[in-house]
């Protein structure tokens, strides 16, 4: 585990930004450069299994050591060797997209579609980027922390009031 | 989702068409197994392009467990695969306990283990049912429901609930059980195994059997990892891997089993890891149960387990050097649950259920990630359906074993 982590890190300098050592060994990673590290860990390190892809809001999170919002999190895992990693990106507000790994992992489609109907992080890459949750017509995404739990009236879904009238008449 | 109502309408209004014609199956349709709907692009009778739409059962769990505390966030977890609902309040309470840092008593180990593979022998059965009602025999259906009601009702004597039972709680699980419920599963134990081999002399060498389920959706290896496919769809492509042996959790390191693999990753071959897998849970509930009196008088419940109502607020006093007379010290605010996060698998009996939850420090998390291996295993569904008849994507949706719930959270 630890030849693992040090090889990366010199091999990849430039994108790890920290090594953190929590339940699983986390590695913090730049966006730039990014795909060419998870490609170098699925193709030499033998990652193949990409276990889960998820997005974290962090607006007004007490504890926050970082300036981004979001942070897109990876676990990876590897059949052989029995290791898990979980990657780390941290996203501006500003500048909401990050790179699609869908070309790497049939898995991540459906991920990433999540991902960007929750938070609102569009992927750049991805074959067909859509909503898959919630319906196509929605507005704003759910799960950041300044979406209400529940909506006032006004911001009730259109389609939805559209059909109340319709069923009244 | 206008897009498709609208082809649909052109299509119905134009008397010809040379384009490649489009169905609509679901979201009512009866062996979608739930409210999924699948778009298909036909050509004949072969599917050229299957495009799932899901999300008609969404109810925002993953929200809603942000503002429920983490006793109460386990009760939600009932709601996601409500017919294995003991493999997901296990695998919420595993990873609230990694955050906690609690140990959990080892009786209450093996209570867990005990009540996880009985959720899966009943997922199992009831797949088992449902499946071969959809590709055309009948008879089984009804001899698995017996088997399922038996368990139910085991169920029931342990925390009073059929379905939605929250029994396992952070820390341990709810109550110890009684010698009347360890007596009726020893007498289950001992009459499930020949029922096992009565239900496959049913439908083994049945003739309409084979040629429905023998090669039909090859897996191979490879693309199945890619796919994400978890649990017995894994397996069936002879990779044998399994959380339970893997990572283990609860008592899974102590009890002997043997992971079962198939060879082809045919629909065929996952259903004999399905049928090898009921033997194998079985063998470690009687496994489990003869552990249980080495246990016995112990508690269930870890001694620093949280209350089921969590304060909002501990405040603890500020160290003074000399304490003076007739001051109020305020206190300092003392973090409820440790700061950090946590990532906890397990094995449900569909496949890889993880939670990744992110912790703050106050009695809700900050962040309740679930992965629920339904969800990816709908995206499997355009993989496996391509160049195959309309008639055997009910039997595609069977063999992956998805329930909608499950995967719209």
């Amino acid at each position: 585990m630890e030849e693992l982590l040090n090889e990366l890190k010199e091999k990849f300098s430039s994108v790890i930004v920290e090594i953190q050592e929590k339940d699983y060994p986390t590695l913090i990673c730049k966006r730039t450069g990014f795909l060419d590290l998870i490609k170098y860990l699925k193709d030499e390190k033998g990652f193949k299994y990409l276990i889960d892809l998820c997005g974290v809001d962090y607006l007004n999170y007490k504890q926050k050591k970082f300036e981004e919002r979001f942070e897109v999190v990876y676990h990876l895992y590897n059949l052989d060797s029995k290791i898990l990693i979980r990657l780390k990106v941290r996203i501006p507000e500003d500048d909401c997209w990050q790179h699609s790994v869908t070309p790497l992992f049939m898995t991540a489609n459906y991920f990433e579609r999540e991902c960007y109907d929750m938070f609102g992080i569009s992927f750049k890459g991805h074959p067909d980027l859509r909503r898959i949750l919630m319906p196509d017509d929605w507005e704003g995404h759910p799960l950041r922390k300044d979406y209400p739990v529940y909506l006032e009236e006004e911001q009730e879904w259109k389609t939805y009031k559209e059909f109340i009238q319709k069923v009244k008449k | 989702m206008a897009t498709y109502l609208e082809i649909n309408k052109k299509q119905i209004n134009e008397e010809k068409w040379e384009e490649p014609f489009y169905i609509n199956m679901g979201p009512q349709h009866p062996s979608t197994h739930g409210v999924l709907r699948l778009f298909l692009e036909l050509e004949g009778e072969t599917i050229v392009n299957c495009t799932p739409i899901i999300g008609y059962l969404h109810r925002g769990v993953e929200k809603l467990g942000e503002t429920l505390n983490y006793n109460q966030a386990i009760v939600l977890s009932d709601r996601l695969d409500y017919i294995a609902s003991a493999a997901n309040n296990t695998a919420f309470a595993l990873a609230f306990e990694k955050l906690m840092g609690l140990e959990v008593p080892r009786r209450a180990k093996l209570l867990r283990t005990i009540v996880c593979e009985m959720a899966r022998i009943c997922n199992h059965l009831l797949w088992l049912a449902t499946h071969a009602l959809d590709i055309g025999a009948m008879t089984v259906f009804l001899y698995c429901f017996r088997d399922r009601e038996w368990l139910l009702n085991i169920y029931e004597k342990i925390c009073g609930a059929r379905l939605t039972h929250s029994y396992v709680r952070v820390g341990g699980v709810r109550q110890d059980f009684t010698q009347e419920i360890i007596d009726e599963l020893y007498k289950f134990t001992e009459e499930f195994p020949p029922r096992i081999y009565d239900y496959e002399t049913l439908i083994d060498v049945n003739r309409i059997w084979l040629k429905r389920t023998k090669g039909i959706a090859v897996v191979p290896p490879e693309d199945a990892i890619n796919l994400g496919l978890t649990g017995p769809c894994l397996r069936g492509s002879g990779i044998a891997y399994d959380v339970r042996k893997f990572r283990p959790y609860d008592a899974y390191g102590e009890v002997d089993f043997v992971v079962p693999t198939g060879k082809n990753g045919d629909t065929y071959d996952r259903y004999r890891v399905r049928m090898e897998e009921l033997r194998q849970s079985n063998f470690i509930i009687r496994q489990c149960l003869d552990k249980l009196p080495e246990t016995q008088g112990e508690p269930v419940l870890a001694e620093n387990a949280p209350d089921l109502l969590m304060p909002e607020k501990v405040k603890e006093p500020k160290p003074q050097p000399v304490p003076k007379k007739g001051v109020i010290f305020r206190g300092v605010e003392k973090p409820i649950v440790p700061v950090g996060e946590a990532f906890a698998s397990i094995e449900s009996p569909k496949g890889e259920l993880a939670v990744y939850v992110v912790s703050d420090g106050s009695n809700k998390p900050w962040r309740l990630r679930i992965r629920t291996p339904s969800f990816v295993h709908i995206s499997a569904i355009p993989y496996m359906a391509k160049n195959h008849m309309v008639a055997d994507l009910i039997a595609i949706i069977g063999t992956l074993d998805i329930v909608l719930g499950d995967s719209d959270r």
